[in-house]
């Protein structure tokens, strides 16, 4: 048999013997009826739903995180109310409840199917709920893949789990430990398999035609990024590829805890979010706090600015996940392309990256602001968390020291500014009288550094976040913020790149702030590297001349990198 | 008969986490509710399958109806439900 591709939903690579999960639903006939005590009838279809209901809701629970927002979403399909009026409707007229409930099912089901995309993909989730039920009906509740090793013959180890399709239900208790891979022959990228599969950790390909056909026991080498599945491979290729995945997988995880080069010298960790949903990733990659915490989403499309009070409740919601821990939140930062619905329309800008937006907004409707920080200072008074406010779009001294001035007002001791603008680069020291903090928005500084819109694609070159020209205005700020005893940090794509990110660690930069799931590679570069390695890689990237040659410097002196494959 | 015409913001429409939130609180209201998109036929908002079936996307209006003591109280909460981005 040759290899099978489909599409890699879950990265990582896996081996094990097949279990092929090939449970035929069973299907009651046309005209089933039941003996003709319709109250009864209906009484026990709604029972069987209620169980199903009850069993979806017992597993998110155990399962937690996302699978207990998946399999919650089901257990409401199956207490839905216009479903259990087509059900008893059916019953009525004389079919049997597991006719009924097959029936009902499928009035809803052509409509979604019909929608297509995101609507198609949940016809699985009620397909599922529809076959447990029958099924408990008929008093033979559906077997799932073994929560155990143990329940199967064959050489001990994770199994690779095959099927035509897996309902959140069957995958969402399983773990690693037990389950090598997912192969479904059905299924995409947004399915609820490929998400959970993510969630777990375990690497999976869905849309694989000829999936269903692999015989139970066929060893089997699955590779989730690449999409492909290898049956009976041989062992010296298995050996390879999951000795090259352990590798890099060993090196990210053995990077665990606070951020610190090799020698010891620290450099917290952040996540940047854009709002409460995000705190669960950054958590689960291993955040030390927030470095930014975008505020947009409270303002955006809305017709009346949000009230303190609301404000209060989504600012808790991040401070309370992080404990002990720095969030530091970023004042509104809109302008006249993010226009807000509840202010006067904007003047018409030619530029608007180049207008009155972030702090200039902020200073124009000071009111805005002022029920801003007022909701932060209450949300902050009922943490444990270290809340720190910043402003965006800061150009001069005198801004940070009015920013400052209303945070201190408002009760806000930690009033930090962002340093995108160059001028506020090059009179750092100026600004570091003024404010507590800086933080580093590499993408905008990149973008009014080189005169390079970041919305026109042909300048990406221009944006490169190794320009030597962006480096040596990072080192402005953290000299200007060092002489005032400040710490200075990186929030933007640069402190991203795990190459990067010791450079600037190198140049002096205190935090680094990235997308969640950046976090273990810059963790894992960081611990392979001492301080003094990070100071050599940033003095020959500031040496170069071009962005490729900055980044091949700094790679000849971080020899690390190629070890954990970065 | 009481009612609410709001514009989804969600990036996901109506559909996931929002429609959950959406017809949960719907169903905690001792009232008839009902939702419709555009000048469509309403259905039942407490059904997380109609719901679905209207397909909202982001962008789209829905009107939001409801009868009775307390409509105005859980129209405005769903209306906000609605509207969130």
């Amino acid at each position: 048999m040759n290899g099978l591709t489909g599409t890699g939903v879950s990265p990582g690579v896996g081996f094990g013997p097949a279990f092929v999960l090939d449970w035929e639903p069973p299907v009651p006939e046309p005209g089933a009826g039941h003996g003709g005590d319709a109250e009864a009838e209906r009484a026990r279809a709604e029972r069987a739903l209620a169980d199903v209901a009850a069993d979806l809701e017992a597993r998110g629970a155990r399962a937690g995180g996302e699978a207990r927002e998946i399999l919650n979403a089901q257990a409401l399909m199956a207490l839905d109310p216009g479903l259990a009026t087509g059900v008893a409707e059916l019953i009525d007229a004389g079919a049997s409840a597991a006719r009924a409930v097959y029936e009902a099912f499928g009035a809803y089901r052509a409509m979604l199917a019909g929608a297509g995309g995101y609507l198609g993909a949940r016809v699985a989730d009620l397909d599922d709920i529809r076959d447990r039920a029958i099924a408990v009906l008929d008093g033979r509740p559906p077997p799932g893949p073994p929560s155990s090793r143990d329940a199967l013959d064959g050489p001990p180890g994770p199994y690779v789990l095959v099927a035509r399709d897996l309902a959140p239900a069957d995958t969402a208790a399983l773990s690693p430990d037990v389950v090598a891979a997912f192969v479904t022959e059905e299924g995409g990228p947004t399915s609820h398999t490929a998400i959970l599969a993510r969630a777990l950790g375990v690497p999976a390909v869905v849309a694989c035609p000829g999936a269903a056909s692999i015989a139970a026991g066929t060893p089997l080498l699955v590779d989730g990024a690449a999409g492909t599945v290898r049956p009976a491979p041989p062992d010296a290729d298995v050996a390879a590829a999951l000795g090259a995945a352990a590798g890099r997988e060993a090196a990210l995880a053995a990077a665990i805890g606070p951020g610190a080069t090799a020698d010891g010298h620290p450099v917290p960790l952040l996540a940047n979010i854009g709002g409460p949903d995000d705190v669960e990733a950054a958590l689960a990659h291993g955040a030390e706090g927030v470095g930014l915490f975008r505020t947009e989403f409270l303002f955006l499309g809305r017709s009346a600015a949000p009230g303190e009070r609301e404000q209060e409740e989504a600012y808790l919601a991040v401070l309370d996940a992080f404990p002990g821990g720095r969030v530091i939140v970023r004042a509104l930062d809109a302008g006249a392309d993010k226009p807000l619905a509840f202010l006067p329309p904007p003047r018409p800008e030619p530029n608007p990256a180049l207008g009155e937006r972030g702090l200039r907004l902020l200073r124009a409707h000071p009111e805005i602001l002022e029920t801003q920080l007022r909701a932060l200072a209450r949300a902050a008074a009922r943490s444990r968390a270290d809340l720190q406010v910043m402003a965006p779009m800061v150009a001069t001294a005198e801004e940070a020291a009015w920013f400052a001035a209303a945070c201190r007002e408002a009760g806000l001791p930690s009033a930090g500014v962002m340093i995108e603008i160059p001028s506020a680069a090059v009179r750092a020291a100026d600004l570091a009288a003024e404010a507590g903090f800086f933080s580093v928005g590499t993408n905008d500084l990149a973008q009014y550094t080189l005169a390079a819109d970041r919305q026109v694609g042909a300048l990406t070159g221009l944006q490169d976040p190794w320009q030597p020209a962006l480096l040596d205005l990072v080192g402005l700020a953290v000299a200007g913020a060092a002489e005032r005893g400040r710490p200075c940090g990186v929030c933007g794509e640069a402190a991203g790149d795990p190459a990067l990110a010791c450079v600037l660690v190198g140049i002096g930069v205190t935090s680094l702030s990235m997308a969640a799931p950046a976090l273990p590679a810059v963790r894992a570069a960081l611990a392979r590297h001492s301080r003094e390695e990070c100071v050599l890689a940033a003095a020959a990237a500031v040496a170069a001349g071009s962005p490729d040659e900055a980044r091949a410097a700094a790679r000849a002196n971080l020899p690390g990198l190629a070890d954990l494959g970065l | 008969m009481t009612q609410r015409q709001v514009t989804v913001e969600a990036e996901v429409g109506l559909h996931a986490r929002p429609a959950a939130t959406f017809v949960q609180t719907a169903a905690k209201a001792p009232l008839d509710i009902t939702i419709a998109k555009g000048s469509g036929k309403p259905v039942n908002a407490k059904s997380i399958l109609s719901v679905l079936s209207l397909d909202v996307r982001k962008g789209d209006i829905v009107v939001i109806a409801a009868e009775g003591d307390g409509a105005d109280e859980i129209l405005d909460r769903l209306a906000e439900i609605a509207s969130a981005p």
